[in-house]
């Protein structure tokens, strides 16, 4: 256990090194960083003065470790584009960003695990093949169109929901949560069901195979033969086997829920990380982009390292195995 | 005519010809298709050329709408483009940008995964550790990033020329992982037979092998992925066209009509978007229809 805690240590900190390598390597392939503060005007001995300072000057080794050493305190130096330290940047939008996904998240795992249930039992029954053609179209909907489509109706046709942004937020200390007023509410509606569609289908069809499988196992089998209630073998001994990979890929997918966000944002204008990223790629602005890469990366190796933790506390066959 | 019947009376044409559904969602992706490469000849317009384009003409509803005409069938854009033309047109970009991408990810994941599964050992291990490591982070955002990466890098003048290209890359590096993990399970198992030992030992080269024996045993699988993959690689274009990252404005992809179509959504001109909308979702939807009958008959092993 111990080991592979270990080992899984090691690999996330050589993810997170090699994204914050590529984040620095951003800095010196993008323009000069001296031209975007001093502009075009500045004379050459102001230009060499300010190479100094930055400690433009010093090995890239050197560079990298200073680099490293400040993204560990949350400095990321100034946005390009907004001229204002990107760690404030950051910390007014993923309150927004994370916000939505919860929300997300909830939904989809509320909605999916029942409904993959009851396509897995009832077969063939009207409501699980109507449900299953959903679930094909809701993997086929791209997420952007489901926005659009979304909008069309509920803020175009019947006018019910904003359409964009936010809504009124009001600050908990350095949060800032929509979710304390009505048109905050109302704003977090279509952009959660839009995040949520895709995540849903996915755990709908995979709580729908693990069951199925499951209910092939011969201990299920046994179950029956004994004569036990259907209900008792579905619901006592079926679903609790299932849960174990849901729960992982549920985990992983709370990553993906992030990722997604970028482009619900996009949609919604939703005042989140994802946007803030996708404005930094049009505009080239690397610190921004740098910030973002980093903590996405962050985030999602902690996410992993968690899961696989969690992986190992559920199921017993892992720690045995450890043992062997 | 002698090889339709042949494919009518195997296993796979006779699985095919039973199945509306799968029939119905090969005549979209072939009308599809066909229209998408005969652009230049079947295209009402060129919306490309310039000259044609009448601003007269802009925001003309569809022809059965108030308004409409029937040169322009499901109406212009703001700029009196043709939209039925410009989602020609625009499929080609899509599909071009699938295809290509899919290929790439194929070149990549196959020969890795087979040379992990044929040679083990320690390279298979590294290869398999990046691999997983890959699998954590989502496939649309390692292309976003590799894609945003590269434009950021790039002078603007030289991106647009390379953008497509640039975009394949990285829809294609984004996926590779499938196959490899993929075929690397398959090699294992064939590595093992009869087969493939008889011709280890009468000293046939490891990589002829692969090639000539390994290769086509694993191709079903492969063909399964590939066509999930496809309907994957066209709805990762399709975002990253709609995010503004995607194909330049010069290619206009499906992904970048919707992205022009929105900004009308508003205003009432609901044609510009809804089209290439439809298009893009009957496309991925019948390719997946596609894939997910494929795998069924191809793998009895998983017909559930």
């Amino acid at each position: 256990m111990l080991g592979m805690l270990l080992r899984r240590i090691v690999e996330s900190l050589i993810v997170l090194f090699a994204v914050a390598f590529i984040a620095f390597s951003l800095f010196s392939f993008i323009g000069d960083p001296v031209n975007n503060m001093l502009g075009q005007e500045a004379t050459e001995a102001e230009r060499l003065d300010m190479r100094e300072r930055l400690g433009l000057n010093d090995s890239v080794i050197v560079q990298f470790t200073r680099f490293i050493g400040r993204a560990v305190q949350g400095e990321f130096g100034v946005s390009y584009r907004q001229s204002r330290p990107v760690i404030d940047l950051i910390a007014e939008s993923l309150p927004a960003t994370l916000e939505l996904s919860f929300f997300a998240m909830v939904l989809a795992v509320g909605l999916g695990i029942p409904i993959g249930i009851q396509t897995a039992i009832n077969r063939d029954s009207l409501v699980s093949k109507v449900l299953m053609t959903g679930s094909l179209i809701g993997i086929s909907l791209p997420t952007f169109l489901a926005g659009i489509l979304l909008i069309m109706i509920f803020s175009v046709k019947l006018g019910w929901l904003p359409s964009f942004g936010r809504g009124q937020v009001e600050q908990m200390g350095w949060w800032g949560t929509g979710l304390r007023t009505w048109s905050g509410i109302k704003a977090l509606i279509l952009p959660t069901i839009t995040l949520a569609i895709f995540q849903m289908t996915l755990i709908v069809r995979l709580v729908r195979s693990e069951m199925l499988e499951v209910l092939q196992a011969d201990f299920i089998k046994f179950a029956r033969a004994r004569g036990l209630r259907e209900r008792l073998v579905q619901f006592g001994y079926a679903l609790p086997n299932t849960l174990v990979p849901v729960i992982t890929i549920v985990g992983l997918q709370l990553g993906s829920v992030i990722a997604f966000a970028i482009v619900t944002e996009t949609v919604f204008q939703w005042p989140g990380m994802g946007l803030l990223f996708i404005q930094s790629v049009t505009f080239a602005d690397v610190p921004v982009m740098a910030a973002y890469l980093l903590l996405i990366a962050l985030i999602f190796v902690v996410i992993n390292l968690l899961v696989d933790m969690l992986y190992y506390v559920i199921d017993p066959r892992l720690r045995s195995m450890a043992g062997l | 005519m002698g090889m339709l019947r042949r494919f009518a009376n195997s296993d796979l044409g006779y699985s095919f010809l039973h199945s509306r559904v799968v029939v119905a969602a090969a005549i979209v992706v072939a009308v599809v298709v066909v229209a998408a490469i005969g652009a230049n000849a079947l295209a009402p317009h060129n919306p490309f050329d310039l000259a044609s384009l009448e601003l007269f003409d802009a925001l003309t509803p569809p022809a059965w709408e108030a308004g409409g005409r029937w040169i322009y069938p499901l109406g212009t854009d703001d700029q009196g483009r043709d939209v039925l033309s410009a989602i020609m047109y625009g499929t080609r970009v899509s599909l071009m940008v699938g295809f290509a991408s899919v290929a790439l990810s194929m070149a990549i994941g196959i020969p890795l995964g087979m040379i992990s599964g044929y040679f083990g050992g320690m390279l298979d291990s590294v290869i398999m550790r990046f691999a997983e490591i890959q699998l954590t982070f989502p496939a649309i955002l390692i292309a976003l990033l590799i894609d945003g990466i590269v434009r950021t890098a790039l002078p603007r003048d030289i991106h647009s020329d390379i953008a497509v290209f640039v975009l394949i890359a990285a829809i294609g590096f984004s996926n590779w992982v499938q196959y490899a993990r993929t075929v690397r399970g398959m090699t294992l198992v064939e590595r093992s037979k009869e087969y493939v030992q008889a011709a280890q030992v009468t000293g046939v080269h490891p990589l002829l092998i692969m090639l000539r024996h390994i290769l086509p045993n694993v191709a079903s699988p492969v063909l399964v992925i590939a066509t999930i993959g496809l309907a994957l690689a066209i709805v990762t274009e399709a975002t990253l066209s709609f995010l503004g990252v995607g194909v330049p404005p010069t290619q206009p992809s499906l992904g970048t009509l919707i992205r022009i179509g929105n900004d009308f959504l508003f205003s009432g001109e609901w044609w510009i978007a809804t089209f290439p909308s439809v298009t893009l979702v009957a496309l991925v939807i019948s390719v997946n229809l596609l894939g997910d009958w494929l795998r069924d008959v191809l793998n009895p092993r998983l017909n559930r």
